[in-house]
């Protein structure tokens, strides 16, 4: 049902899977107590209440065993994230231009386009600027965003696992026609992209707003 | 006590509806220094801007039916999201049950006439009017209803051609009347405590309000701060924020999730001493960790001062930053969970008779811990960066804040009612409307969360047309939760003038309020009572309430 293109996109979702798990259980637990008590020790039944003040001992407990899935789902979100963000060596570099209201993608020989078209095999590290306001570059079937904002180079790490054509949408707000901000992201096979990228032609080297 | 039991009793009294005072008429309301007052005049306001929020976010599911146009164009969409957001947030939830219930029952509960400054406390009230009527002015000039979202991001709010500087300076003196009210509250919570009443003995509704009164004196200010700047900015082009003038727009954010992160606390811990209130009530016993809440609420308003950046996990902050504002996001968890465990832990072996606000009491730990759950996906840093800025996040808040402090704000005036106006509603009514609101309200958030995994971004006048659907399904869940609210609000209408005359103490509550006749006379009490008991030592009841005999 969710669209992956990543093995990173399939550790998201294991991570989602687990914290979601966990909260299921929590939820039913205080739900199904809340409700049973409800009928259990209804007034009718139980007309007089034993006045517990606390219990120091399962105060704890229910601090402490919180704590520890806490960190246990703060680990999981951190480690896999972590070890993605620190892994750029040798990427293949395209740089993204964000504007009211539109993608520019920048290749390393200067070809530009306003789709974007990535090689299978390879790391690409995106490096993210906006010749306006705030923007957000967002590829749900990786399950990255990055904000895109002026002035600074914000960097987004893709390593796909399959072919394929896939969403690129904003995700910070950015006026009237935020909503149309939508692209494609292009996998293809190595040769085809060698292929398309090597074709640079005269009215693609400039910047977007420059052509016409 | 006695003495104010035995009124309450014979109902030999004059009420403070009725006492004639300096003014009479609506004078007598404006001009009225009178706790009571001012704090019904702050729900009145506060329920008329809930419904107006109410119908905007009916107007943008409306638009959401399918894709393109339907009945409005981006710009308008736009800019009713962005006053949708503004409403609930700075003129509904912020001011919410502090300035409402809070103002009403803070002095009654813990045996005190009034607030320490009641001149003070209508100034706020005025404040807030401007406040509101000056966003509303806002949208009939310049270059009309402003376009930003509340969050009002830089540098979008220094260049969008709306009218940003009128309703930031709505929102600069709203901030002011909550200063105002925090100042107030937390001097009547050290000066006016009634003999006896030690702070171990307040009410968790009154440790509830005290933790939120310090974070609104202490958090309110910066966001002044950055109001300020952003119309210097748009006014002199002065270059804080705007890159093109060499400023930081993520300067903008931390600036403002410092104050907006805490002011998440401002709204939900109230609430969640209104919730401490009404569960003893109704189970006939004492709340099961008295010390453990009232802490969890000073701890909640202290760590909640550190998260602030993780609303910014996609902002470009550095990794290091990223996982320690993870980290302590889910630290600030923890004091949330040990109340929802403190209040079911306090219906085990209880006496309990479900009356409507205990079930929307049911209700609220139900939406809240969805709301509580879900804010841990987002505060792990792989899913959160996936989720930013999508419809979960959308369907998280409204969880939060609307099954959360709206939920509780229903619940109390459902508690209070009585003790305010003097008379009973219909209970089968309300509960039907709340079972109305609570599978709206499912239908409508839930489905958003499966949107925002599924990649649907927020603020989105038009989708993609795989989402259709999704968004059908939504938007009819609006259609039911609303009409759950319009029964709601119109059984309570119908009580104010039909219905039966209340008891001083319908529910069998132990809190001082419910130990004075209802409505409560001018200055309360005609003895200020002494306390002996903690709020909800039950074993104390028959000693505590009916001590006429
Ligand atoms: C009463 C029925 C309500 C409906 C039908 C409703 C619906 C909506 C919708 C459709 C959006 C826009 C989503 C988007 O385009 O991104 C939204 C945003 C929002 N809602 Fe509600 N909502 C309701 C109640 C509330 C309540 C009670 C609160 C808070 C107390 C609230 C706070 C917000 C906020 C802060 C936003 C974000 C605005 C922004 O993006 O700037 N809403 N709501
Ligand atoms: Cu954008």
């Amino acid at each position: 049902m969710f669209n992956s293109a990543s093995n990173y996109a399939d550790s998201v979702d294991l991570v989602m899977l687990i914290i979601v798990g966990i909260s299921i259980v929590l939820l039913l637990g205080i739900t199904i107590a809340m409700i049973y008590f409800v009928f259990r020790y209804n007034r009718k039944k139980h007309p007089v209440a034993e006045q517990i003040h606390g219990n120091v001992l399962l105060e704890i407990i229910w601090i402490v065993v919180p704590t520890i899935i806490v960190i246990v789902m703060f680990w999981y979100g951190f480690e896999g994230y972590q070890k993605l963000r620190a892994d750029v060596d040798n990427a293949y570099e395209v740089k993204v231009f964000a504007f009211m209201w539109g993608w520019n993608f920048e290749y390393p020989n200067g070809k530009t386009s306003d789709t974007l078209y990535l090689p299978l095999s390879k790391k690409t590290k995106l490096i993210l600027t906006s010749r306006d306001v705030n923007h957000s570059f967002y590829v749900p079937a990786f399950r990255l965003k990055e904000d895109v904002i002026g002035g600074k180079n914000h960097f987004m790490i893709l390593t796909p696992k399959t072919t394929g054509v896939y969403d690129i949408a904003c995700a910070e707000y950015c006026g009237l026609n935020h909503s149309k901000m939508y692209t494609k992201l292009h996998i293809v096979e190595d040769h085809q992209f060698d292929q398309w990228v090597s074709k640079v032609d005269a009215t693609q080297t400039k910047p977007v707003e420059e052509k016409k | 006590m006695a003495d104010n039991a035995a009124v309450a009793g014979n109902g030999n009294y004059v009420d403070f509806y009725n006492y004639k005072g300096k003014y009479s008429g609506i004078a007598g309301w404006l001009l009225s220094v009178d706790h009571k007052r001012i704090g019904l005049m702050y729900l009145y306001s506060m329920v008329t801007f809930f419904l107006i929020g109410m119908t905007l976010g009916f107007f943008m599911r409306l638009e959401l039916w399918s894709t393109g146009q339907d009945i409005m164009g981006p710009q308008t969409y736009n800019a009713l999201f962005t006053l949708h957001g503004i409403i609930m947030i700075f003129l509904v939830i912020i001011p919410g049950i502090p300035a409402g219930f809070g103002n009403f029952f803070l002095p009654i509960q813990i045996g005190a006439e009034d607030v320490s400054f009641p001149k003070l406390n209508l100034t706020s009230w005025y404040l807030y009017t401007i406040g509101g009527l000056m966003a509303v002015v806002s949208l009939f000039v310049g270059g009309g209803p402003i376009d930003t979202g509340w969050t009002f991001y830089a540098p979008y709010s220094i260049r969008t051609g709306t009218e940003v500087i009128l309703p930031l300076l709505a929102a600069f003196i709203l901030g002011f009347s909550s200063i105002l009210t925090g100042l107030n509250f937390v001097t009547t919570v050290h000066r006016l405590r009634a003999p006896g009443m030690s702070f171990f003995k307040m009410p968790l509704f009154v440790w509830s309000l005290y933790s939120t009164a310090w974070i609104q004196i202490i958090g309110t200010p910066v966001i002044g701060i950055t109001i300020i700047l952003v119309m210097l900015e748009r006014a002199f082009g002065i270059g804080v924020f705007d890159p093109a003038l060499g400023g930081d727009p993520i300067l903008f954010q931390h600036l403002f999730w410092i104050y907006s992160h805490p002011a998440v606390y401002i709204m939900i811990l109230p609430a969640m001493g209104v919730v401490s209130e009404i569960i003893p009530t109704f189970c006939r016993k004492t709340i099961f960790g008295y010390g453990a809440i009232a802490m969890s609420s000073l701890a909640i308003a202290f760590v909640g001062t550190l998260v602030w950046g993780h609303h910014m996990f996609t902002s470009g902050m550095s990794d290091e930053a990223r996982w320690i504002y993870s980290f302590l996001t889910f630290i600030v968890a923890l004091p949330s969970g040990v109340k929802i465990f403190n209040w079911v832990a306090t219906m085990h072996k209880a006496s309990i008779k479900p009356e409507t606000p205990f079930l929307f009491v049911m209700a609220f730990i139900f939406l809240f811990s969805i709301g509580g759950l879900t804010g841990l996906v987002l505060g792990s840093l792989a899913t959160d960066v996936h989720l930013h800025d999508t419809y979960f996040v959308v369907a998280h808040f409204h969880y939060v804040m609307f099954g959360g402090t709206i939920f509780i704000f229903f619940a109390g005036l459902h508690y209070w009612f009585p003790k305010m106006f003097g008379r009973m509603y219909n209970s089968k009514i309300a509960n039907t409307a709340l079972a109305l609101m609570v599978v709206g309200f499912n239908m409508l958030y839930f489905t958003f969360f499966i949107l925002g995994y599924l990649g649907m971004p927020r603020r989105y006048y038009d989708y993609l047309p795989e989402f259709q659907d999704l968004h059908r399904f939504a938007t009819v869940g609006s259609w039911v939760m609303i009409l759950g609210i319009i029964i709601m609000i119109v059984n309570l209408i119908v009580a104010l003038r039909k219905g039966d005359k209340a008891p001083a103490n319908p529910w069998g509550g132990m809190t001082l309020e419910w130990t004075v006749p209802s409505p409560p006379p001018l200055t309360n009490f005609t003895k200020i009572p002494t306390v002996k008991y903690g709020p909800y030592e039950y074993e104390h009841y028959e000693e505590v309430v009916n001590n006429e005999h």
